[in-house]
């Protein structure tokens, strides 16, 4: 079928604002949004800028704005969209974060949030040369969690970064939890510290955006009201 | 009380990542463009699990800078499904020399054997150190790692299937890729994001450094190293169904070749027998470790006719030939006997609980890509273009070997899919690439760490870049030319036809005149975007002339392999040949010709015997 996908350029070199343009391509209803811009990319405007690596879902890259709804083009069935919403599809990069050029934003500032909230196992005591032990459903706790791509969806769904910029949103806390909720880990007070503040999970006011927005299924919210809750337990 | 919360000060969020190394710009007057030389210790390109691996081994110990062409989150060992192999014995007697065996007899014996013993006894520390560094792994009751069967791992030499892989529900890549990630953040390895490595710099036969593109500006940039590790991954892109992402292109291996550096046994590329029909999304082995089994259209399970013993387990070029000889025979689901008919893999056995907790990606992916629930339909599939077991040859410190007599060049390494130890051999088994990544990637790391301290820098000239600037001043002239879409199609329908599964003398020679012509008309392509930041086509046409080399290279070895192993399976020698073969191609590409050489393979701990399964 014929699709029309109305993109929004914008290349920092020689425009002075973004501008959308259309393009119409041929597509299989059963193909990724994904495999439509590469072939736009391939076929007709090689100075498309998008991200893309592994076009099944799971690392990432080409997470957009598709008729305004945040999601990952390579996940998105061209029918999916279709059906519901007619042929013309708009595409947008992801909010908040600055527009580098077409449908590239700038991650730094997504990813300066993640490593704020010290993403990685703090336990210092010693292990003899295997395992440590953890039942599997000590495991299954934060499973959920450890599915996330960072693909920053879920940050440009989020009502809240609109108004507040500094919010350290919702990949960074749902991955704070995956390790407060890890029982190898012993670094949850001075998460809990660093998330028990205007930047950390307060401002969260419960939208569910982002958890609608997540390809990887994540419970965030879910995860962001446990964080409050352990705050409020071992924090106050 | 008063306490001090820490808050995120926003002005960190546009700080550079480039701390440690130490840095001068110098003006190029003709092309009025910034030339910027960095200097570290140690520089590794690509980020999947070797690079980080290698880099927190060597980033304690060195100053050392990642380039990787993607976010290193991004890299494609989050892909990977199903496991990591290690002989932990957590659910069923398992021993260290069983793996290895495993392995050389799953290589089709084109294996290193001592470089695999390395492998499978390091693998136990290995996969610890990942749990002790954070890695989820699914449990057994009694909270140890879990373990599950997959392709060709055995117990006791062949008697039977062992649960010997170590796993994170069907994320292990993911996690692993998370895991070490993560620990380069604690150790604050530096990282130059989205920084594309196009040429290698050697002083004689000694490297020190790399020139690169940056993303975000299109500068070049040349970073000089005392030493390098390339770990840029598969090269599956030159294939036109395949289970790897687009970044998989092969540019360490190609950058490496064009300055002379050999690249061996690249005629041995594997298929995965499950791809989603179509697509090549990959499709798990440890579908059928957890019991699903591959049928025809009779409903039959027709790996009993092909490998008795280890049934939907044998290794991997087995079961590929068996589909395809399915097909053939008019046994697809379609049952017109075309190349691109499929054959079931059906899963319904499992319940939908197994599905759910251990295979929650792939059911998953059959929701959104097929619209099926694999817990209650079989799934469509056909073998996909997966791993190059050839690569950039190395010893098991992972440093690189410039001829068949093994001599080191002096300070270029390589770890991970992209090198050749060799512990794959003619085929690869199943979790023994995410082992590899980590043993080796370690290793390499460890080694350049001891390396780079007695080393000295040697400074490159100031023409270093030039090679490379010429390449993308051609490209860029603003000339008209064709554009890489149609070049890159022609290519990947080449190969997947005529360098597939089953190959022959007259299919390969046509490959290669194939090639060859694209080659030539590559020399005339132009890039469509002639701006500076942010230029993908650029960078895209750039790995289409790496994979357009590395094509030439597999088919040139190919051919030349007059018998079948593991995955090189001719039709016109449908036996394997010790006498004549039992020996590792080593490609020299010089311009548009391949030069081959050979050497010798180490067997000096189990004598080649016929591989049945
Ligand atoms: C779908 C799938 C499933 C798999 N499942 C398993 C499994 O279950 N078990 C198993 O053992 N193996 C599995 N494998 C194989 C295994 O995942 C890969 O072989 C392995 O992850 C490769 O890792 P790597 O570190 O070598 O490269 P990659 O992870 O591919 O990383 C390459 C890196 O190099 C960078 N790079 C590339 N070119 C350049 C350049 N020019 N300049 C700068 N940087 C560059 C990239 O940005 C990237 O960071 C699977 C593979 C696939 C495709
Ligand atoms: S939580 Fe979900 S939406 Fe947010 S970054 Fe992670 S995977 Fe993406
Ligand atoms: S390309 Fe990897 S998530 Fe879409």
């Amino acid at each position: 079928m014929k699709i029309i996908l109305n993109i929004q350029r914008f290349n920092p070199d020689t425009d002075t604002g973004p501008y959308f343009q259309e393009y119409g391509v041929e597509a299989d209803p059963n193909e990724r949004l994904l495999d439509a811009l590469m072939r736009i990319k391939r076929f007709q405007d090689g100075s498309l800028g998008f991200r893309k690596s592994c076009a099944h879902g799971v690392c990432g890259s080409d997470a957009m704005r598709i008729n305004g709804r945040d999601g990952l083009a390579c996940k998105t069935l061209v029918k999916d969209v279709v059906e519901k919403e007619g042929e013309t599809i708009t595409v947008e990069p992801l909010r908040y974060l600055p527009v580098q050029r077409d449908l590239i934003v700038d991650q730094k500032p997504f990813f300066t949030k993640y490593r704020f909230i010290k993403p990685y196992l703090i336990n210092d005591e010693e292990v003899e040369g295997k395992e440590r032990l953890q039942s599997p459903e000590e495991r299954m706790v934060f499973d959920d969690t450890t599915n996330c791509i960072l693909c920053a969806a879920c940050y440009s769904a989020c009502p809240v970064l609109g108004e507040k910029r500094g919010f350290v949103g919702p990949a960074a806390i749902a991955q704070a939890f995956r390790f407060i909720a890890d029982s190898r880990d012993r670094g949850r007070d001075e998460r809990l510290q660093l998330l028990d503040n205007k930047t950390g999970v307060w401002p969260c006011q419960n939208h569910f955006k982002c958890t609608e927005a997540c390809p990887r299924s994540i419970l965030i919210t879910k995860r962001i009201n446990q964080t409050k809750e352990l705050i409020k337990k071992h924090q106050r | 009380m008063i306490r001090s919360t820490p808050e995120l000060e926003i002005d960190i969020l546009h700080s550079r990542g480039a701390k440690g190394g130490s840095l001068s710009t110098a003006q190029n007057i003709h092309q009025k463009e910034i030339h910027v030389i960095y200097q570290f210790d140690t520089v590794i390109v690509g980020s999947g699990g070797a690079g980080l691996y290698a880099a927190l081994e060597a980033g304690q110990k060195s100053k050392t800078a990642v380039l990787s062409k993607l976010y290193p989150i991004r890299s494609h060992t989050g892909a990977a499904q199903g496991g990591i192999s290690a002989a932990l014995g957590n659910v069923e007697e398992d021993k260290a020399e069983w793996h290895a065996f495993d392995t050389v007899k799953g290589g089709d014996y084109l294996v290193d054997q001592q470089a695999v013993r390395i492998l499978a006894e390091e693998a136990i520390q290995a996969v610890y150190d990942l749990e002790n560094r954070g890695l989820p792994f699914n449990r057994t009751p009694d909270g140890r790692i879990d373990q599950r069967r997959f392709g060709g791992h055995t117990r006791n030499f062949g008697e039977g299937p062992v649960r010997r892989a170590c796993y994170a529900a069907d994320r292990t890549g993911h996690m692993i890729l998370q895991t070490l990630y993560q620990q380069c953040i604690k150790h604050n390895v530096a990282f130059f994001d989205e920084y594309q490595v196009i040429d290698l710099l050697l002083h004689g036969s000694t490297c020190n450094g790399v020139v690169v593109v940056e993303l975000a500006t299109g500068e070049i940039h040349t970073f000089v190293a005392k030493a390098v590790l390339f770990a840029t991954g598969g090269f599956g892109r030159m294939f036109r169904i395949t289970s790897n992402a687009y970044a998989s292109t092969g540019d360490g291996p190609a950058v490496c070749a064009r300055r002379g550096i050999p690249l061996e046994d690249m005629e041995f590329f594997q298929f995965h027998p499950t791809g989603i029909m179509g697509l090549g999304i990959l499709i798990t082995e440890a579908v059928r470790g957890e019991g699903g089994v591959l049928r025809n259209r009779d409903g039959e399970r027709f790996m009993e006719r092909y490998s008795p013993t280890l049934l939907d387990l044998a290794p991997r070029d087995i079961v590929s030939r068996a589909i395809i000889t399915e097909l053939r025979a008019g046994k697809g689901i379609r049952g017109d006997g075309k190349i691109d008919d499929y054959l079931h893999l059906d899963a319904t056995g499992l319940g939908k609980e197994v599905l759910q907790s251990k295979l929650p990606d792939i059911s998953s992916f059959c929701q959104t890509y097929l619209g099926i629930d694999p817990a209650a339909s079989p799934i469509p599939v056909l073998p996909t273009a997966h791993y190059a077991m050839g690569g950039i040859p190395t010893d098991v410190h992972g440093r690189v070997l410039g001829d068949a007599k093994g001599t080191i060049v002096d300070g270029l390494y390589a770890a991970g899919e992209c090198a050749c130890i060799s512990v794959h051999g003619a085929n690869r088994l199943g979790t023994n690439s995410l082992l590899d990544l980590v043993v080796f990637g370690r290793r390499a790391g460890r080694h350049i760490a001891d390396y780079v301290r007695q080393a000295d820098l040697v400074m490159p000239g100031k023409d270093a870049a030039d090679e490379a600037r010429a390449r993308i001043a051609r490209l860029t002239d603003g000339g008209t030319g064709p554009h890489g879409g149609e070049i890159t199609d022609e290519m990947q329908i080449v190969m997947m036809e005529k360098v597939g599964i089953y190959r022959n003398e007259n299919d390969m020679r046509a490959a290669i005149a194939a090639i060859q012509a694209l080659r030539e008309r590559y020399q005339h392509v132009r890039v469509q975007d002639t701006g500076k930041s942010f230029n993908t086509d650029l960078l895209e046409l750039i790995e289409l002339g790496n994979m357009l080399d590395l094509c030439l290279v597999t088919a040139t070895s190919a051919v030349a392999r007059q018998e079948s192993r593991g995955a090189h399976s001719r039709e016109d020698f449908p036996d394997r040949d010790d006498g004549a073969w039992l020996k590792h191609t080593l490609a020299f590409l010089e311009q548009d010709a391949v030069r081959l050489d050979y050497k010798e393979v180490d067997t000096s701990i189990w004598k080649p015997k016929p591989r049945t399964y």
